[in-house]
């Protein structure tokens, strides 16, 4: 057994974890990442991170907050949007400061430019919010916040994989973790631990998400007793790359891409004429949905997982797709072989980003119910996390905000409880390593299937009944379907025996991971009859704020299966519910 | 790279080949060092190779070992040597490839198990040459000022993904191992030219140093195999330029 004492360790490494890392600089700290820093799905985001800086024309973080709770459909925890907002401005200073190459105005202040639900003066019109380094904001965020760690000499231990929480008196006493390299399991005994251990998009059958986007911290918290808070809250992008799920950024709409059916017709100026393409993500989602569905998506077969419509920005001429949509072209080049200057690209709503997670306060501290206790020296940022600053929908360049306003504030609230002794080592529980070492025994010496067809068969039926619109019927099957996939899971064999990089065993214990956040996300879509943001609801199309303006909590239950939902209520402060118009 | 024939989408399905792929194995708990597997394998010619490992590891042979995760290029898990280059699996096609598929790890690292090689020794690399910010003065309230001309001078180098195909593709670091190596410099670069570092001269001495720039013998693999389309060679040479001229050519506004 492998014993290390720090006073803080930190899973994950991407712009949450790292985040968190640079507010300690007088602590003892570890970086557990199961990939290399630098290869965490943040250096995936491409469009920029809002901050109301007003660079370019007036802005406020006021209306920031606002756009934020309305774009969410209400189920945002103004507090925390406000906070958001408010601190946004501070933090991609700070970001700067550390070398963050943004783009820049002649001028010489950071470049911002327009995104899909940024409005000036509540509302009005479209604002230049997000500020942004080319086509590559998220890549700049994780490289420059890797650097930095590397100046403050940050302790990393990378390619290793979180498998448990420990929980001794009611307090956080640390993590277990395997070293891929050399299988060794490894306790890290500390006073404070932060999750900020990214999505789970690989649920999905379509997902601009990395192969390394499982759910794992969610996963592991939740067998441990943590609720999930607002796990149907999923959003789907428009735009991925037909089959290949990889995504086309909003920043094509927003130059003036068209979607197009089979008819050739736009036909979102038929579903919301005053935006049309510009249309909030979760809408356009549903209007390619039911084109499709309708017979009038690209091939015409009606199978909304399948089948396609298409993208075009052929009428914006060579010269503008060249200069501002160069990762469009690159990319539909290279996955789908189209040259989108002479070509339409067809494409599909895509499983992006996960507006639930693990519960936490302002601070960062993890919540285990709905009074809001909680679990002392136990914290989550990033989109692992759910505080909530999202809702029911996710506006576009706020998950980057997110990270670093929030990995930020859980970085500095350890900071100030460990200056005041406010958070000591908890006692470890007896034999910390005996759940891991079971589960992996356990896993070598099964003799059920291999992984394969059961991480198919959920993704294709999270995907088909689980998606961008759901009924109760659909869902009901989709929890047999989940619940008989558990089961077969409790038998699946790894077939590779080695302790060095076993990455089947990896993949294996990903998929668990994968199978509990399915289980808690159907659980809460099931039970929330309305329709909200990222979660719609073809038997309840309307949004219910007499019996759904709440989050829901799901607990699972020690024998498998979810044990009960609970809610928590939203918490509101300046903007009274209203419909959600565009 | 082969010119590649025009497949759409459409035909994705009904076109599908089968491929004989040799992947070159170590599977060090058995005493295997470097020996060739063939696999034969269905695909579309719109697969990414990666496709094609994920397909093998999961249908054929769940020890087969390699690292990737996003899928698109852009978080610089898995370059390995395809057909004797060095590439990113998940962003080279079927399609232009062939049927015949070579996959062998980068040369010039310790392989560790099959397509993975220790990168620890890249990483050590890149800290050597401090690529972070140096600047000791207390910054303003707001943003410091830089002209979009003088963030354009280092523009090609924050593009770096960090993947070592450069690297591994080096026939003067494959010749010595403690050569600093094409990726280093490039970060340095991205610092060096950066009109709100102060840290140029303390890179620079680094890499005037005999494991440092003058080790490049402009042999323009690096450039050739970045999949970010870095003009790696050209960033050297502008490196070797500015230990030249004792400082580097920063844009004054
Ligand atoms: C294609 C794409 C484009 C996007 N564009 C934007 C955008 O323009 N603006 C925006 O605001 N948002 C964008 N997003 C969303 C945003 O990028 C992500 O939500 C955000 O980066 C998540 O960051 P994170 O720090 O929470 O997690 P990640 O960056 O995903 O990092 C997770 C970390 O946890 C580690 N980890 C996970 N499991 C384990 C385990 N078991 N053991 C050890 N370590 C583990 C990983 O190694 C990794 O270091 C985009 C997302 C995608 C997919
Ligand atoms: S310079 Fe290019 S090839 Fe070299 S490590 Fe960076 S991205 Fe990879
Ligand atoms: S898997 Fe990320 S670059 Fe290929």
């Amino acid at each position: 057994m492998a014993y290390h004492k720090f006073d803080v360790v930190i899973v994950g490494s991407g712009g949450a974890g790292l985040m968190a890392a640079m507010q300690l600089p007088n602590a003892s700290i570890a970086v557990i990442s199961k990939v290399y820093p630098t290869r965490s799905h943040t250096g995936a985001a491409q469009g920029g991170v809002a901050a109301a800086l007003g660079n370019q024309e007036e802005d406020h973080w006021q209306w920031h907050m606002y756009d934020t709770v309305k774009g969410g459909d209400y189920l945002v925890d103004q507090d925390a949007a406000e906070v958001l907002a408010q601190e946004a401005i501070d933090a991609v200073y700070e970001l700067e400061h550390w070398g963050l190459p943004f783009n820049r105005t002649d001028d010489g202040r950071i470049d911002q430019r327009r995104f899909g639900g940024h409005t000036r003066n509540f509302g009005e019109g479209p604002v230049r919010r997000s500020c942004y380094a080319a086509d590559r904001t998220g890549h700049m965020i994780l490289q420059t916040m890797y650097q930095t760690a590397i100046k403050n000499q940050v302790r990393f231990f990378n390619e290793f994989f979180l498998t448990d929480l420990l929980i001794s008196d009611g307090r956080c006493a640390g993590v277990v973790a395997y070293s891929i390299r050399d299988g060794e399991v490894h306790t890290f005994h500390a006073k404070a631990v932060v999750f900020a251990t990214g999505g789970y998009g690989r649920a999905w059958s379509i997902t601009s998400n990395a192969l390394a986007c499982t759910g794992d911290g969610m996963a592991v918290a939740y067998r441990r007793g943590i609720p999930l808070e607002d796990m149907e809250f999923y959003q789907f992008h428009p735009t991925g790359i037909y089959r290949v799920g990889v995504l086309l950024s909003e920043a094509a709409r927003g130059e003036g891409a068209y979607l197009l059916n089979n008819e050739g017709e736009r036909f979102m100026q038929r579903y919301t004429p005053t935006l049309a393409e510009l249309a909030p993500r979760d809408i356009v989602s549903r209007c390619i949905v039911t084109e499709i569905r309708e017979g009038r998506g690209i091939a015409g077969t009606g199978e909304d997982t399948t089948d396609y419509v298409y993208l075009d920005v052929r009428h914006l001429g060579e010269q503008k797709i060249r200069e501002k949509l160069p990762d469009i072209t690159d990319f539909a080049r290279t996955y789908l072989r189209i040259e989108p200057i002479t070509e339409p690209v067809p494409i599909q709503p895509t499983a992006h980003y996960a507006m639930g997670g693990i519960p936490t306060d302002l601070e960062g501290q993890v919540i285990v119910d709905e009074n809001r206790t909680p679990l002392v020296g136990f914290y989550a940022a990033g989109e692992c996390a759910c505080v909530s600053v999202h809702g029911a929908n996710r506006l576009g360049t706020n998950s980057l905000v997110d990270l670093i306003v929030f990995g930020r504030r859980a970085g500095k609230h350890i900071a100030k409880q460990l200056a005041t002794n406010d958070l000591d080592f908890a006692p470890l529980p007896k034999d910390p390593e005996s759940a891991t070492r079971d589960a992996i025994e356990r896993l070598h010496s099964n003799t059920g299937e291999t992984e394969g067809p059961i991480r198919e068969e959920m993704r294709t039926v999270m995907m088909k009944l689980c998606g961008v619109m759901r009924t109760a019927a659909g869902l009901k099957e989709c929890q047999a379907k989940i619940a008989e996939l558990q089961e077969r899971y409790r038998n699946v064999r790894v077939t590779d025996p080695s302790t060095t990089f076993n990455t089947e065993l990896m993949e294996v214990l990903e998929l668990g991971n994968l199978l509990d956040c399915a289980e808690a996300t159907v659980a809460g879509a099931l039970a929330r009859e309305e329709s909200r943001g990222g979660h719609f609801r073809e038997d309840f199309p309307d949004r219910d704020d007499a019996n759904f303006l709440k989050h829901t909590l799901a607990y699972r239950d020690d024998e498998g299966g979810v044990k009960a939902l609970r809610y928590k209520p939203v918490t509101i402060t300046e903007f009274q519910p209203k419909e959600r118009k565009y | 790279m082969a010119t590649a024939t025009r497949v759409t989408e459409a035909d994705r399905d009904t076109q599908t080949v089968t491929l004989t792929v040799r992947i070159k194995r170590t599977q060090p708990d058995e005493g295997i060092v470097g020996k060739w597997q063939e696999f034969r394998v269905e695909a579309s010619p719109l697969d990414r190779f990666l496709d094609v490992l994920n397909k093998i590891k999961w249908t054929q042979d769940g020890t087969l070992t390699y690292r990737r995760s996003c899928a698109h290029g852009v978080c610089g898990s898995d370059a390995m040597r395809i057909n004797g280059h060095n590439r990113l699996a998940c962003k080279i096609l079927v399609a232009d490839l062939g049927t015949k598929i070579s996959a062998e790890p980068m040369l010039g690292y310790p392989v560790i198990r099959d397509l993975v090689v220790d990168m620890d020794p890249f990483f050590a690399k890149y800290e050597k040459i401090k690529p972070y910010l140096i600047n000791d003065e207390p910054p303003p309230a707001t943003e410091r000022l830089q002209s979009p001309a003088q963030r354009e001078r280092y523009d090609q180098g924050t593009k770096c993904i960090l993947c070592g195909a450069c690297t591994g593709s080096c026939p003067s670091v494959w010749a010595n191992r403690e050569w600093v190596g094409p990726h280093s410099i490039v970060n340095a670069h991205r610092f060096i030219f950066d009109s709100r570092d102060r840290g140029a001269s303390e890179r620079l001495q680094i890499l005037a140093d005999r494991t440092g720039v003058w080790r490049c013998r402009t042999i323009f693999n690096c450039a050739e195999v970045c999949p970010r389309g870095i003009p790696v060679t050209e960033l050297i040479e502008d490196v070797k330029r500015a230990i030249v001229y004792g400082s580097p050519d920063v844009p004054t506004d």
